[in-house]
């Protein structure tokens, strides 16, 4: 059912969705009369591999989709937004730390694979009450956590193998990275901004995904004094001294330009000012902590340092 | 002078019938909402993600009644006894709370914008919610961690009880509580309360953020059995108790004063309607979150209709609150399926335009 679907038309899954709620609507203002909607849950096939995936957590979904089995995906959650596709072809069950149990539950699922943190937790109690099978999946932003993910995905969804070559050519990506990163002589200091809010800068501090790649890169995040993503002062920033700074690309509005962020008071005294050195770059490739990320860092390395010229990666290329 | 006044018995007999009238429109309006409450409740538990027919879902709730295990097979079993009818009788409980506590605070506080979160019960909840959101991980590692259910809604009751208790101690003096000072100190310790909790997200990540958003918009998401037990008999007095009140407010309605020298134990109602909604809301909230406009429209939906007279007020807002309460869910859990919306956002979108009809309808201006 859900394979031919995903063939025929790219936003598939919604449609009956809310055809069914219109249904659903119309029905209740009824009252409750004698039609029966669209007879379900008889008899739910359960295969030894599953192939009725519900996969709450993006760099699940991302996994899936890079393994080549979004065939057995059913459904998503809110922050599978790569690859895009994903949204547009599945069910969204909502923002991961929201599920709803019956809404989970009503896509028949063989598997539910759930992220560190995903929830609520009694939607999770009940989801494990119902019986489906139920996967969780670690969580780290480090290059061991994103081959350890990428392993118990491919091992829960019974594509153990496959898994296991794309975690070893992940880390081999990883490798290469840091043969990369030993041959930097001086490091330049990176100032992540999240937001520029009414002037206000929201950084990325210690522990937060933005410090992970900026590590990975071979660069020094100047907020390592504040803890995750925190408001910062404009004094603080210039005492802070980026090189860098680097943002997230946005797709849908005004991205600031380098003559706008460097005219503003608290920017225009850093070293990053002289060259207007600020670096845009796509916010789920820079932090999703997935299979992609060995080539993020590389190309935020690349950003980072210019005249170092450095190269793609070599093990990226294979298939 | 040829105009005679109207004789003093004749408007006695007209103020009798004007009683008698309003008497049975009320007993009317109390037969006629409870039974659309129950037909509402009919269709909460025929309606969600899941498409059920409505002669399997009564099957199966027929089965578990008799007690037939033979038919009490397969997922929709599930869904129908641990999903849906918990989390429906959750809405019926949390939604008449709610709004008989609003009508409780409105009649005790004699003003119009009282609401259950006036004896500090939701600031307080709120607080010890955000700080076991927050702070949780870190404090709380050993024990209580695992229990991560229960260690939100009792730290959220306990939190609504202990600011309840002090903002009662703080405006008691020589055993007479004056609901001025509480409406006062309530304002002062709610402000304080929102400082803490914006501390809190100031230094919470980003998903302890989303967690707080979120329960701030309140979901009968994750009601279970479990959790209904725990929450019905903390509820459950506020709305057996409730008949020994209205008396009391009606009485409260002509000014303090006058209500004690109609012989009304002002202060044992004042005491005993704080302690009932302490207990009533702070459950409601430990269960649900933050689940607004309930408890300030629904009563005033009601008054609106029937008049103030608590006797039926208070009924009727029970009624009208667990319905409002219960429809808002089966939209919350359909409109975006297989993701639910937080409940929070649907009472106001259905409650808000529907009460400023009301209130546009109505040809003379409202004074409380």
């Amino acid at each position: 059912m859900s394979g031919s679907r995903i063939t025929t038309a790219h936003r598939g899954l919604r449609q009956p969705n809310r055809r069914e709620l219109m249904t659903a609507l119309a029905y209740s203002a009824l009252g409750l009369g004698g039609l029966a909607l669209s007879p379900v849950l008889s008899g739910a096939a359960l295969a030894q591999t599953p192939d009725r995936i519900v996969a709450a957590g993006g760099v699940i979904t991302e996994v899936i989709y890079a393994l080549g089995l979004q065939d057995r995906v059913v459904g998503v959650d809110s922050t599978s937004q790569f690859p895009p596709e994903a949204l547009k072809q599945k069910a969204n069950v909502g923002y991961v730390r929201a599920l709803s149990a019956e809404g989970v539950l009503s896509l028949k699922p063989s598997l539910i694979m759930l992220i560190d943190g995903a929830g609520p937790p009694d939607a999770v109690s009940l989801l494990t009450e119902s019986g489906v099978k139920i996967a969780r999946i670690s969580d780290g932003p480090t290059p061991e956590g994103v081959t350890a993910k990428i392993a118990a995905i491919g091992a829960a969804i019974g594509a153990a193998a496959p898994a296991e070559r794309l975690a070893a050519q992940t880390k081999a990506r990883f490798d290469e990275l840091a043969t990369l990163r030993s041959g930097i002589a001086r490091k330049k200091r990176i100032l992540f901004l999240l937001s520029l809010q009414n002037g206000r800068a929201l950084v990325g501090g210690r522990n937060s995904s933005a410090d992970g790649i900026i590590t990975l890169a071979g660069g020094i995040n100047v907020a390592d004094a504040i803890e995750g993503y925190k408001p910062i002062t404009d004094e603080a920033i210039a005492a802070a001294a980026p090189d860098m700074v680097l943002m997230m690309r946005n797709s849908s509005a005004h991205n600031i330009t380098p003559d706008e962020l460097f005219a503003m008071p608290a920017f225009s005294q850093t070293p990053a000012a002289a060259g207007k050195r600020l670096v845009h770059m796509d916010g789920l490739y820079l932090l999703g902590f997935g299979p992609r990320t060995p080539m993020a860092a590389r190309d935020l390395m690349a950003a980072i340092y210019p005249e170092a010229a450095i190269p793609p990666l070599k093990t990226a290329a294979a298939p | 002078m040829t105009l005679a006044a109207p004789s003093p018995t004749m408007a006695a007999t007209s103020l009798t019938t004007l009683i008698a009238s309003r008497r049975r429109s009320g007993l009317l309006a109390v037969a006629g909402l409870t039974l659309a409450c129950l037909l509402l409740t009919v269709v909460a538990i025929g309606q969600g993600a899941i498409a059920i027919a409505p002669g399997r879902v009564a099957e199966i709730l027929m089965a578990r009644l008799t007690g037939d295990t033979s038919l009490l097979d397969g997922r929709d079993v599930l869904v129908v006894l641990n999903i849906r009818l918990p989390r429906v009788l959750l809405g019926l409980l949390v939604g008449a709370a709610l709004a008989v506590s609003g009508a409780l605070m409105q009649g005790l506080f004699r003003n119009p914008l009282a609401d259950p979160g006036l004896v500090g019960v939701s600031s307080g909840a709120g607080l010890a919610a955000a700080t076991t959101i927050v702070l949780g991980d870190r404090f709380l590692a050993g024990t209580m961690m695992k229990l991560p259910f229960a260690a939100l809604p009792i730290g959220a009751f306990c939190g609504g009880l202990i600011t309840t208790l002090a903002l009662y101690l703080i405006s008691t003096r020589g055993g007479r509580t004056s609901v001025a000072t509480m409406l006062l100190a309530g304002v002062a310790l709610g402000a304080m309360a929102g400082a803490l909790t914006g501390l809190l997200s100031f230094i919470s990540d980003d998903r302890q953020l989303r967690d707080l958003t979120f329960w701030s918009l309140g979901s009968l998401g994750g009601a279970s059995w479990t959790k209904l037990s725990v929450v019905a008999p903390i509820v459950l007095p506020l709305l057996l108790l409730m008949p020994l009140l209205a008396r009391g407010l009606n009485g409260l309605m002509l000014g303090e004063a006058e209500a004690y020298h109609l012989g009304i134990p002002v202060q044992r109602i004042k005491a005993l309607a704080i302690l009932l909604v302490a207990l009533a809301v702070g459950a409601s909230v430990a269960s649900a979150g933050m689940v607004g406009f309930v408890g300030i429209v629904v009563p005033h939906l009601i008054r609106l209709s029937v008049g103030p007279d608590h006797r039926l007020l208070l009924p009727l807002s029970a009624l009208g609150g667990a319905m409002l309460l219960v429809g808002a869910d089966i939209v919350a859990r359909l409109i975006v399926v297989p993701a639910e919306l937080p409940i929070g956002i649907v009472t106001a979108t259905i409650g808000a335009p529907f009460f400023l009809w009301l209130l546009l309808r109505r040809t003379n201006l409202i004074d409380v």
